[in-house]
């Protein structure tokens, strides 16, 4: 027997007592229980943005190349030549805690479904995680488990996993961060949407059987914060299965490649089969009617409420014509995969579902997704947030060992080599990888094109956490410096913005001077938002992590082989710093790793200086001069030309490094600030490097020399690094499995 | 000449394999569906990388009753070239047309990295334009890549000369570290008694282009090429 529904039924439900109100209002009557699952699922903070919606309107979302920007499955770029970059990243945060590898599995398997729904072939995806400290005992279980979940979905499927970054703080320890991003390609004719229209069109059901997995996953597990019991949520948890999803992809490319076939398409994620028939209808303007016992059911006895929510995996939702409804099925019979008619488009602009022929729940859907509730809600700024922007320099003991602390921060659980981890990963499949993991972007080929894309995701939460708009800014910095860095110059910006409790007015603070920052600097640096994701909730007994707004870049070349590297290439070559020379102890990796401190406002980026700086990094390549550039952020300007000296896939090459600096040692070492690149150059280029960054207001310090077999630094003329290259590189690349050893 | 690519379900290489064959070596190249039971006009079958039919089970374990596998077989049987790459030497192994089991890495992890193979022989048609002892640096992606086979099974491979590829260092020396998954006596690709059928387990196809940052590759495609056009010559 279905429960009869109540306002408290609606409480349980994760409704608010107005939102239930607003419910019965839409339907000038008591929902029906599922009717009640509906809403609960629709209006929830994952599905409906009801906290965020009114902020994310400031991003700038318009860019001559943007085809298709946020409200999509996916955004959409042109490329030229017809061709569409299709890119999107979202986050699998809960439960990826709650079951690591599942959850991180079903969170890539749910990103590759966003993109190829739009009818791109996905080329390649990145990931962006943060982990507790390894004192919590839960740390090495959950780094196994989302790596090992990451590589057993996508290497299966074949998707090459390119890039990424993995950080660990205590801010972590109870609630994890999963993000992933993925990108295709596609032609633009075939570039399909997820629209309902045509009034009588059938509605195919493609894919795996519906089972009771993962109902509420999404609204229940995503919309609320987490607490001791958060791990009997496990069965919330969907399960993947990425041959299935292989098969998906090729039959729903397969379906798509003739034009005029499909009329919208949407995968079935988060709220299942409710969000896609809601969302499809609403944004044709139309209704639907479904049947339910169309459906291909897993399991026997479900309920029309269990069938709804269902977030089991795999599946597609697809508006066909008549006509076309047999070619439809012909293909995915092909693929082995179940294709249902489970409905047929209407005019009444309503959701109608019936089961063993009875009407279940009739809901408009307009009303569930346009009238959704959009709060503004309350923000202040943390009493505590000012505090910590004070730092006393003058209690912070100085280095005495450049070359020890250099060795401590190079083999950091945050700074060491990430080779341990995206060797997991397949990065080379579909053979585009031309700069693999390692670099500052990475960079894909397009085949049949001269043309490259370069990809990057960067949030350092340190800073957002000091200074949230800031922190923001300098992380959309940071993601475009990388894109320079490989010779790249922004297509667009996708954002997964993770951040506590919205409920309380600290983190809705922080939120809403993140989307300041991010906006502002996606402006200046031309990188407009395609779309992005919105995960709040991440508390666990009322902590909230440091707030986390990943910022996922995709630059362009218009030469493959522009791409540059990070690392020395030639003895002899000459090192040079495009940018002022001095970094700050406030917010850096050295302060908190050797101090464990965290405080102090990190250096604010000029970002007129930060694009000059860019256009002239891609003005040099482009003109030959310089044959490395690598970004100096985390662990300051001896850790990037450590990097530069250590990160090569081929024989390893010192540098000799003299500074002019004066002051504290830790600062001129250590210290960090944006706009700051190292480049370097044969002898001969000297001349003419010099003479553009002068003509760009870039300021360019020749600092040393590449060659030999270790890394030495003067500074105010002491020598105060001297590392030997080859063993120090052995140190960075096995840190990271020490340090996961239990 | 034209190479025929078998697409499985589950077959992640294929366009790699066709982008090869098609586009940087300029032969002909079609993709031979898994459930169909004859092929023809084709020189040589290659069996791609990827998770054919998901490999839950066993790779290799599922594709081998393939319909397509039968028309391999009989083809191989003739003498046509067939030349499995990762998942493709999985199922060779699984069907019988190569000896041995591909098993867990020894690291019990999925590895994608380069390795440096050496070519141990040179009259085969996959490395007809590779002197032995030539050390060729080319990527593995795989998590069942350890070669196993029983004793007398790794003794007959020697006497008979059927391993085709060992792993080893830069230099050419095989050492327990040069081994990226414990393969039994360094195997990374065997062939058959009569040298027609290849498996390897690195990845030829992901380095046959310079834009890729290494060609070396292209190196056993083209001994492929160059060995066909040789026998062609022959019936001629």
């Amino acid at each position: 027997m279905e429960p009869s529904v109540t306002r408290d039924l609606a409480l349980a439900h994760g409704l608010t007592a107005e939102e239930y109100d607003r419910a019965v209002q839409a339907l000038g009557r008591t929902p029906t229980y599922a009717e009640l699952g509906i809403f609960s699922v629709m209006w929830s903070e994952h599905c409906s943005y009801k906290s965020s919606r009114v902020h994310l309107k400031k991003l700038p979302t318009e860019g001559r190349r943007l085809i298709q920007g946020p409200g999509e499955n996916a955004g959409v770029v042109a490329i030229g030549d017809g061709i569409a970059a299709v890119f999107k990243m979202e986050s699998h945060n809960h439960p990826s805690y709650v079951e690591p590898y599942q959850g991180a599995a079903t969170g890539v398997g749910g990103i590759l479904r966003d993109i190829f729904t739009m009818g791109a072939r996905p080329i390649a995806s990145l990931n962006s995680l943060r982990f507790g400290s390894l004192e919590h005992p839960r740390t090495r279980y959950l780094v196994g488990g989302v790596v090992s979940g990451i590589a057993g979905y996508g290497n299966s499927i074949g998707v090459p996993t390119v890039g990424g970054e993995i950080y660990f703080h205590p801010s972590y320890n109870g609630n994890i961060l999963v993000n992933v991003f993925s990108l295709g390609i596609a032609r633009l004719e075939k570039i399909h949407k997820g629209t309902a229209s045509g009034p009588g069109n059938p509605v195919i059901y493609a894919g795996s059987k519906t089972g009771r997995d993962g109902i509420h996953g999404a609204s229940l597990l995503a919309s609320s914060e987490f607490d001791a019991a958060s791990e009997s949520k496990r069965p919330t948890v969907q399960v993947g299965d990425p041959f299935t999803e292989k098969l998906l992809l090729e039959a729903c490319l397969e379906v798509m490649k003739s034009p005029g076939v499909v009329v919208g398409i949407q995968d079935m994620g988060a709220a299942g089969l409710t969000c896609s028939t809601v969302e499809m209808a609403a944004r044709a303007g139309t209704g639907m009617e479904i049947d339910l016992d169309k459906v291909p059911l897993r399991e026997e006895g479900m309920t029309p409420y269990e069938i709804l929510l269902s977030e089991s995996q795999e599946r597609m939702l697809l508006v066909a014509t008549p006509q076309t409804e047999r070619r439809v099925r012909e293909v995915f019979a092909k693929w082995d995969l179940d294709a249902s008619v489970v409905g047929r488009v209407t005019d009444t602009g309503r959701v109608r579902v019936f089961f063993k022929g009875h009407q279940v729940a009739d809901v408009p859907a307009h009303a569930l997704v346009d009238d959704a509730p959009r709060y503004r809600r309350p923000s202040a700024r943390p009493s505590w947030q000012e505090a910590l922007a004070n730092l006393d320099r003058d209690v912070i003991k100085d280095i005495e060992d450049g070359t020890k602390t250099l060795q401590a921060l190079s083999t950091s659980l945050n700074l060491c080599s990430r080779e341990e981890v995206y060797t997991e990963y397949d990065h080379m499949v579909r053979s585009n990888t031309v700069v693999r993991p390692g670099s500052d972007a990475a960079v894909i080929r397009l085949k049949g094109t001269k043309v490259a894309l370069a990809l990057t995701v960067d949030c350092n939460a340190r800073y957002c956490y000091l200074d949230p708009a800031e922190g923001a800014r300098l992380a959309v910095a940071e993601a475009a410096r990388n894109l320079a860095c490989a010779g790249a110059w922004p297509l667009g910006t996708t954002d997964c913005l993770n951040f506590g409790n919205p409920e309380k007015p600290e983190v809705m603070w922080q939120f809403e001077r993140a989307i300041e920052g991010i906006a502002d600097a996606c402006r200046v640096l031309d990188a407009p938002i395609v779309g992005g994701n919105v995960s709040f909730y991440n508390e666990t007994e009322g902590k909230g992590i440091h707030p986390t707004p990943t910022i996922a870049m995709v630059g362009f070349l218009e030469d493959v082989k522009g791409a540059l590297t990070q690392w020395f290439r030639k003895e002899g070559d000459l090192v040079f710093l495009l940018g002022e020379p001095a970094g700050s102890l406030a917010g850096s990796e050295y302060l908190a790793l050797l101090h464990g401190l965290e405080a102090g406002r990190p250096q604010p980026v000029d970002l007129a200086r930060e694009k000059a700086l860019h256009d002239l990094v891609r003005a040099v390549r482009d003109s030959g001069l310089v044959v490395s550039a690598h970004d100096c952020s985390e662990g300051g300007l001896a850790f990037a030309l450590l990097e530069c000296c250590i990160t090569a896939p081929g024989a390893a090459v010192g540098a000799g490094i003299n500074l002019e600096g004066k002051g504290r040692l830790d600062e001129i070492l250590f210290g960090e600030a944006p706009t700051r690149v190292i480049v370097s150059a044969p002898p001969e280029a000297r001349a003419r490097l010099e003479q553009k960054a002068h003509a760009a207001s870039v300021p360019v310090h020749l600092m040393g020399t590449v060659g030999g077999s270790r890394l030495t630094v003067v500074a105010g003329g002491d020598r105060v690094i001297d590392l030997e290259i080859a063993p120090a590189r052995a140190a960075w690349r096995a840190a990271l499995a020490g340090h996961l050893k239990s | 000449m034209k190479f025929g690519i078998v697409v499985f379900p589950g077959s992640n290489c294929d366009h790699d394999v066709y982008h090869v064959a098609k586009h940087v070596l300029g032969h002909e190249a079609a993709f031979l569906w898994h459930k169909d039971t004859t092929f023809a006009g084709v020189d040589c079958v290659v069996l791609p990388g990827g998770f054919a039919h998901g490999d839950y089970l066993r790779a290799g374990a599922i594709a081998r009753f393939s319909p397509i596998m039968k028309a391999v077989e009989a083809f191989a049987a003739r003498g046509g070239l067939v030349f499995g790459i990762c998942n493709g030497f999985q199922v060779l192994a699984e069907a019988g047309l190569l000896p041995g089991a591909l098993v867990k890495n020894a690291g019990l992890k999925y590895v994608c990295r380069d390795v440096y193979v050496r070519a141990e022989r040179q009259d085969t048609p996959y490395t007809s334009r590779i002197k032995q002892g030539t050390v060729l640096r080319i990527p593995i992606g795989h998590g069942e890549g350890c070669y196993y086979a029983p004793e007398e099974g790794l003794q007959e491979l020697e006497e008979k000369r059927q391993v085709v590829f060992r792993y080893c260092d830069e230099s050419g020396q095989v050492t327990t570290g040069s081994n990226p998954n414990g393969s039994l006596r360094a195997i990374a690709g065997i062939c058959n008694a009569r040298g027609n059928v290849l498996g390897m387990m690195p990845h030829p196809d992901r380095c046959a282009e310079e834009v890729l940052g290494n060609a070396q590759g292209r190196r056993i495609f083209d001994s492929i090429v160059y060995a066909w056009e040789q026998a062609r010559r022959q019936r001629i």
